[in-house]
């Protein structure tokens, strides 16, 4: 089963007088459960591509599915809509909101999906066990190191259990030891859940948990491999 | 609205990320919200003031007249009632007030001066409760009936007349023939008023006094009726209607006297403006405040419409925000408003100014009045031009593209 179809988009941004082709004329299907790390130098679209996926960004032209939805021609509306029931997000910069507690902004997800504060609580408490914060539910994320908000912004990618995860360079700001440990946990999630993974990176560690590796360049897909991950 | 919650809990705390500008604005805000019904308690009491003085004065809230009399306030244009008729038709009416006088315009001569004046002749147990003049402060005495032979004159036109307690003067006016009224009378007491003007025109006396001097039997010109509101005299305005017919005149108090009727209409149009204007000031302030704080945050609004939070709720999520702002400095607004015009409820000297004061009816001193529903009016035009100036800045927000705002430095 497809759990992102991506067929012919291009997208273009405008830097000055220059025309940079972000995504050129690129398809690629990724089945649900599947791992997949997308790979590229800076600027080979690799970003872009996931942000299509996640509905943040609009291709020119093209269509993109999301769980058997074309997305490229929803509203704002139901874009949100659909990253709130199928999409978990995980992004370079942590992106907490930070004047929530750990524990609130694990919960923010399900709090804006009309889940019941019960089930919340007991719900990303067990994420945060699951991630190793359980005792920090209560701090804000200027009171947590960077691996710890990482971490945060995980368990609140994943505690909905989304079918589909994406992640813009989730270990570009941890430890080697961090970063080991948060591959581990999306591996577990894959193998347990049949969560599917697109992960965005530049990590070659991040590499070695992938079933299959996207190399990218300039926009387009120039390798694409099946591999055992580890 | 399962996303109230989230939002309400959200904006309180986006509200105290930076406490410092947070607090400036609730000042500023507080002390508006201040101003506003400070003065308004002010202005009000002194409308307040000159109405029910004025009402004192003449006019009660409703009164029977001749249909010519208010045209030409002279003898011959009296109430055709008797006042025994007068007494079967209001007695029992439920009204918290009622008198019948005779009212007209006399001279008044001492030895030394004469003035024009207006006549009262009133029964001065009926008329007690309401007169503007009291009758305990009085120099020398008050009338003590409708029979009583004595004049009471303002201590001002006393003084106009150059004479005193115990001295003559005479009255002049005229009858319903046309012939000349007069009579000489004994200054039995010099009343004392809020402005020297009524110490000035009017002249008390008996009104069976009035009625044997003027020849006009047990008639008189006017017939003065207090509900419990001046501000609502329908009630009472329907009951005196009721009980006459088209040979009568039945008048509302802010016809008698158009210019506390224009006066009351202009304040309470006025007090709407000055909240307008106090709060115009205070919107720059607040739609400033708003625009630093969206602006500030960019990347958290683009993170949650990221994680499938919809624009209208970052809409929604400013809109309560400013809605707080204001309602929590409206209430600390509101609490140094009660805690400032309480203690002075008592009265406020103003004589320093209280002769420019007088050319507006104003009495010396002043007596703010807290109304509830100028609280309120202040406080939900507030709140309602709030929301309205909080529409840009949190539309701005909502429509952040997710993927730019949450790349933003």
């Amino acid at each position: 089963m497809t759990a992102v179809r991506c067929v012919d988009i291009c997208k273009t941004y405008r830097q000055g007088d220059q025309d940079i082709k972000a995504l050129d004329h690129l398809s690629i299907d990724i089945e649900k459960g599947d791992f997949v790390c997308l790979m590229s130098p800076s600027g080979g679209g690799k970003t872009t591509l996931l942000n299509a996926i996640g509905g943040l960004d609009i291709p020119d032209s093209g269509e993109v599915w999301v769980a058997e939805q074309r997305i490229d021609q929803m509203s704002k509306g139901q874009l949100a809509d659909l990253r709130l029931a199928n999409v978990g997000f995980v992004f370079q910069a942590y992106n907490l909101i930070p004047v929530l507690t750990a524990q609130e902004n694990v919960e923010f997800v399900m709090q804006v999906q009309g889940v019941p504060a019960k089930e919340r609580r007991s719900k990303s408490l067990a994420i945060l066990e699951e991630v190793g914060l359980r005792d920090l539910e209560d701090r804000r994320p200027a009171e947590m190191s960077g691996g710890q908000q990482q971490r945060v912004a995980v368990a609140r990618a994943i505690v909905s259990r989304p079918e589909l995860v994406l992640a813009d360079e989730p270990t570009a700001n941890l430890d080697s030891r961090t970063s080991d440990e948060l591959m581990e946990l999306f591996t577990e999630l894959n193998k347990n859940h049949s969560t599917t993974f697109v992960i965005a990176t530049h990590d070659q560690r991040v590499q070695r948990y992938a079933k299959r590796l996207v190399r990218m360049r300039d926009g387009r897909i120039v390798d694409d491999i099946e591999q055992d991950a580890a | 609205m399962r996303m109230l919650p989230v939002l309400i809990r959200l904006a309180w705390r986006y509200l105290w990320r930076n406490h410092r500008r947070t607090i400036v604005m609730l000042s500023a805000i507080s002390i508006g919200a201040w101003a506003m019904i400070f003065m308004t308690a002010l202005t009000r009491g002194m409308v307040d003031q000159m109405i029910t003085d004025g009402i004192s004065v003449l006019p009660g809230h409703v009164q029977l007249h001749n249909p010519e009399y208010l045209d030409d306030p002279s003898i011959t244009n009296r109430v055709s009632l008797t006042e025994a008729e007068l007494e079967t038709r209001y007695a029992d009416a439920g009204f918290e007030a009622w008198a019948s006088r005779v009212r007209v315009p006399a001279v008044i001569t001492s030895e030394r001066e004469s003035r024009g004046v207006t006549l009262l002749g009133i029964d001065p147990i009926a008329e007690r409760d309401f007169s503007f003049v009291d009758y305990d402060k009085v120099d020398g005495r008050f009338l003590e009936s409708p029979d009583d032979s004595g004049v009471v004159i303002g201590a001002k036109l006393a003084d106009t007349l150059d004479t005193e307690v115990g001295k003559r003067i005479v009255l002049m006016s005229q009858d319903p023939d046309n012939e000349i009224a007069d009579r000489g009378f004994r200054v039995v007491g010099l009343f004392h008023a809020n402005m020297e003007t009524y110490e000035d025109t009017y002249a008390f006396i008996g009104k069976k006094t009035a009625q044997k001097m003027l020849r006009i039997g047990d008639t008189t010109t006017e017939v003065v009726f207090f509900g419990n509101d001046y501000r609502n005299v329908e009630p009472t305005y329907e009951k005196v209607a009721a009980a006459v017919d088209d040979s009568m005149r039945v008048s509302r108090w802010t016809e008698v006297d158009t210019y506390l009727g224009t006066m009351l209409s202009v304040m309470d149009g006025f007090m709407l403006i000055w909240v307008v204007v106090i709060f115009l000031a205070l919107s720059f302030g607040l739609v400033n405040t708003l625009v630093m704080a969206v602006f500030e945050r960019v990347r958290e609004i683009g993170l949650m419409l990221a994680l499938g939070m919809k624009p209208a709720s970052i809409l929604g999520q400013i809109i309560i925000e400013s809605m707080m702002l204001l309602a929590v400095g409206l209430l600390i607004g509101d609490a140094l408003a009660w805690l400032t015009v309480k203690p002075l409820e008592s009265g406020i000297d103003i004589s320093v100014v209280a002769k420019g004061m007088e050319m507006f009816g104003a009495s010396s001193v002043l007596y703010p009045k807290l109304h509830m529903d100028d609280v309120i009016l202040s406080n939900v035009v507030v709140l309602i031009l709030g929301f309205l100036a909080s529409l840009s800045p949190a539309w701005r927000a909502s429509r952040y593209e997710p993927v730019e705002a949450i790349t933003k430095v």
